[in-house]
């Protein structure tokens, strides 16, 4: 710790700190804790779907589980960590002091703490907690929905400003704080795919600010955007969602893509392959990403046409995504390979995300999407992207760069532990739900039909071992924060790029000139 | 302040050479555990059923096609990546090269997916052209999702019921032992008939709902205020099973689909035990939504002589307002006066003119009229019985 940072104060440093790496820091915790909120309300679900019969919960209150599990994982949990890791990196991969917005910087995150702290007060109210899935379809939440909804509509306005400010204050950054010698294309994949994320963030936030506030007005003054008798239509609803909901799960995935480009180089102590059809990829995707949002509406009653249409355009972003898995894979191909801790999320991801990847791929035929659609299969399908992907890549992430930070080694076999009883439980946990789905389960139900007993069994057993195993990973990171063996400014033997440049852990201040790159 | 342990060299850190302490044992234990679905093998269901439609069973071919092309692009992705694990690793001594381009295999590997996704896009178009012909429908079931339940109307049939959940509460909550079909059986499942073609007329009275039958190939949303149409041709007798695919509040879970495929005659048979309950959905008989109507059509039949404010036109054409048949009873004195007339009078039968639900808003805005506020409300089944 320098003394510049000793000497203010616990409160002074941390409440008004507009220090990126403070900021990241509060991002990557306000992460965790979210994390293991969402964990625990999955827990919950997953005991409740343990056998048939309603054993431990009503139907109501399973239907807030899914919904704020939902809520709390997307919003307080991956989307957060995603920050925390710009933050932290962004300056110090482009070679700039800090962020160049860095109030705003501290107004984003406590907006943010704020909107979670509301979203998860609802829990609490009178009526109830949301209870209409986290994609708040009308006129389930509207019409229907219980008294804290107008709250957590509050706290979604919160969320988008939040994520808006920091988006602008990102691309502010990359734009304008780079060093003299760092041009377009030398930019890390890590700040080029946060780029690219903050432009879709930008684009569809206030979208879904739109949406709710429809929702609220629909809600509380009279209006009717969404309820056929006053000329309003519940498709609407579905579509004004979507177009922000399915960039969204672009934000959520491309700065993991960004992780994984940095970290597959260099344990693999060899140059990225393909730089320039990676950045390429990455602005198709974003691109794409706005062109397909229907593909969660095939059967809701849409022409021949729109069905086409978002099929094929849901197919096409199958390729530049598969580039980025083949340019990983070729990057390891006659590399030489070590496999720490971060090395093995990042190839479980490859794996794991391709898997993700397949089912995306049936679920964009939209013939056959008639019988996969809100059954157990989507739930299977964006699970493994969401959990081997985003997750195992922020995850990686962490693992990857905290000796930066700490300037302390984490213990590498509670890692490894963490990594196989992760990687083993997930697979047991996400991969029968595919049948399930296929068999005929629906998503969002409390109870079901015996014949889906046993992959429910094994699947909650499985969400146990998982949960459980994460509090390895928070033990592994408090700890090195406390103490560890000392590391060097490289860290990594294979690892390149400015932020190596520095000391373990860098200045509170660094590159108050800017380096050459 | 570098530490001295022996395994941290002053360079850059490495942990090249030594594998970690997770014992051999327990790694077999975890993967022993990733096989546990195996043991219960026998009654468990991998795949979508391929059903007794045309649709069904093109939906499964198309299931099983793009299954097969992911399956051999995983067979070579994960096979590459299983040899670079294997082959390439510092610990077995491999020298990283240095390559990070090659345009030509990039730019095979941007065509060959395309190629293979036009081709999956093929079979998926003629399926999806092959779901929308709605044309020649010759059964046509309006299906209404409620919380939580489905109402079945056959439109050109007369018979309309509500099928709701069987399943008792006990099993539910576990004070009696659970059925084979537990959840997915109703009182009254949807009969149709087998090698006809059914066309589903699917809304909702609600909040949106989705009608789910796996083995028929139909899942459609019902949206309220919206009706969107499905359709199947069962080859097949039997029982179908589904669920409500769409969350519409507490009981979700709780409102199965049961469809019984039956021959045309013993369809047939069916509808004739049925009983005419088919009312035409009509919005409710009350004073307030009566009367506008019963305005309308007394301005439109009577007016010309009553007067639009009642008043008439006396002796010949007597007024309404405070007349003792209109405001005194009994009220079938004033029906049958307006049903039938008054013979060798200028007040003419309305019996075959109008019919009994205009009659009875007429006769009801005639009683409550210019001050008459009687409150009394006529139903057309009133006016039926005095014909």
């Amino acid at each position: 710790m320098t003394t510049h940072s000793n000497n203010i104060g616990f409160v002074k440093r941390w409440i008004f700190t507009t220090n990126h790496k403070d900021i990241g820091t509060l991002y990557l915790f306000l992460s965790l804790t979210m994390f293991l909120v969402g964990g625990t309300l999955a827990l919950l679900i997953r005991a409740e779907l343990f056998q048939p019969g309603l054993s431990f919960v009503d139907p109501n209150f399973f239907n807030t589980l899914t919904t704020m599990h939902g809520i709390v994982m997307v919003f307080g949990a991956a989307m957060p960590a995603a920050v925390g890791l710009a933050n932290w990196q962004i300056p110090l991969m482009i070679g700039a002091p800090d962020m160049a917005l860095p109030r705003l910087n501290n107004m984003s995150f406590w907006l943010l703490v704020f909107a979670l702290i509301l979203a998860s007060s609802t829990l609490f109210m009178e009526g109830g907690g949301p209870n209409f899935g986290w994609t708040l379809y009308a006129p389930l939440s509207t019409t229907y929905g219980p008294p804290s909804t107008d709250f957590l509509i509050f706290s979604v306005h919160m969320l988008g400003i939040s994520s808006i400010l920091g988006a602008i204050n990102i691309i502010a950054t990359i734009f304008n704080m780079r060093a003299p010698d760092m041009t377009w294309m030398k930019l890390p994949m890590f700040v080029w795919t946060w780029l690219v994320t903050a432009f879709l963030l930008i684009g569809i936030m206030p979208v879904l600010a739109a949406t709710v506030t429809m929702m609220l007005a629909d809600r509380n003054f009279g209006t009717s955007f969404f309820d056929a008798a006053g000329g309003g239509d519940p498709i609407l609803y579905q579509h004004i969602f979507w177009f922000f909901g399915h960039p969204e799960v672009y934000v959520l995935i491309l700065p993991a893509f960004g992780v994984i480009s940095q970290i597959i180089p260099t344990f693999s102590r060899k140059p990225l392959f393909g730089y320039g059809r990676m950045v390429a990829a990455t602005l198709a995707i974003a691109i794409m990403s706005y062109f397909v949002w229907a593909h969660h509406m095939f059967t809701s009653g849409m022409p021949l046409a729109g069905e086409l249409f978002f099929m094929y355009t849901t197919m096409l972003i199958a390729v530049p995504t598969g580039i980025k898995i083949f340019n990983w894979l070729a990057t390891m191909y006659r590399g030489a390979l070590s496999f720490e801790t971060p090395m093995l999320f990042a190839i479980a991801f490859i794996a794991l995300f391709t898997m993700g990847g397949f089912t995306g791929v049936m679920l964009a035929i939209a013939p056959t999407d008639f019988q996969y659609h809100d059954s157990y299969f989507v739930v299977g399908h964006f699970h493994y992207v969401l959990v081997p992907g985003v997750i195992f890549a922020l995850t990686a992430g962490v693992y990857y760069w905290l000796p930066k930070w700490c300037g302390k080694q984490y213990n590498e076999t509670l890692g490894r532990w963490h990594f196989w009883l992760s990687f083993v439980s997930l697979n047991l946990t996400f991969f029968p739900m595919h049948f399930l789905g296929l068999a005929g389960m629906p998503r969002r139900i409390p109870d079901y039909a015996l014949q889906f007993a046993d992959f429910n069994a094994v699947a909650t057993i499985g969400a146990f071992i998982f949960g459980f195993s994460q509090l390895i990973f928070v033990f592994n990171v408090l700890r090195t924060i406390r103490q560890g063996p000392t590391v060097t400014s490289q860290v990594w033997s294979g690892a390149q790029g400015l932020e190596w440049t520095l000391s373990s852990p860098p200045p509170y201040h660094s590159f108050k000139t800017p380096p050459t790159a | 302040m570098v530490s001295t342990i022996k395994s941290f060299k002053s360079g850059p850190m490495v942990r090249e050479n030594r594998l970690p302490s997770v014992s051999r044992t327990l790694k077999l234990i975890l993967f022993g555990l990733l096989l546990a679905p195996g043991l219960c093998w026998s009654e468990l269901k991998f795949n979508l059923p391929r059903g007794v439609t045309p649709i069904s069973a093109d939906l499964y071919d198309l299931h099983m096609t793009i299954i097969a092309i992911c399956s051999l692009i995983g067979l070579i992705v994960y096979g590459v990546l299983a040899y670079i694990l294997i082959n390439h690793r510092l610990a077995k001594g491999a020298v990283p090269a240095t390559f990070s381009n090659n345009l030509r295999v990039e730019n095979w590997w941007t065509l060959i997916p395309f190629l293979i996704l036009l081709a999956m896009a093929v079979p998926a178009t003629k399926v999806l052209i092959e779901m929308d012909d709605f044309d020649d429908a010759e059964v046509t079931i309006k299906i209404t999702g409620m919380q939580w339940k489905w109402q079945y109307q056959y439109l050109d049939q007369g018979v309309e019921f509500f099928s709701k959940l069987a399943t008792p509460p006990g099993q539910i909550y576990g004070t009696q032992t659970k059925d084979p079909w537990y959840l997915l059986e109703v009182d009254k499942p949807l009969i149709v008939p087998i090698n006809k073609k059914v066309r589903f007329l699917v809304t909702s009275n609600d909040v949106i709902h989705s009608w789910w039958v796996p083995e028929l190939g139909v899942k459609r949303d019902a949206i309220p205020g919206f009706i969107h149409e499905a359709w199947a041709r069962i080859d097949t007798p039997g029982t179908y099973r589904g669920q409500c695919a769409e969350l519409c509040g507490v009981d979700h879970g709780f409102m199965p689909i049961v469809v019984k495929a039956v021959s045309e005659m013993e369809f047939n048979v069916w509808i004739e035990s049925q009983g005419k309950s088919l009312r035409v959905t009509q919005p409710a008989w009350t004073l307030k939504s009566v009367l506008p109507k019963g305005k309308q059509s007394y301005d439109r039949n009577c007016a010309a002589c009553h007067q639009s404010d009642g008043t008439g036109n006396p002796p010949l054409y007597p007024a309404l307002q405070s007349s003792s048949v209109a405001v005194g009873d009994p009220i079938e004195r004033h029906i049958d006066l307006v049903l039938h007339g008054i013979e060798g009078s200028a007040m003419q039968s309305f019996a075959d003119q109008l019919s009994d639900q205009e009659l009875a808003a007429i006769i009801t805005y005639e009683r409550n009229a210019w001050g008459n506020d009687t409150g009394d409300l006529i139903t057309p089944e009133q006016v039926q019985q005095r014909r």
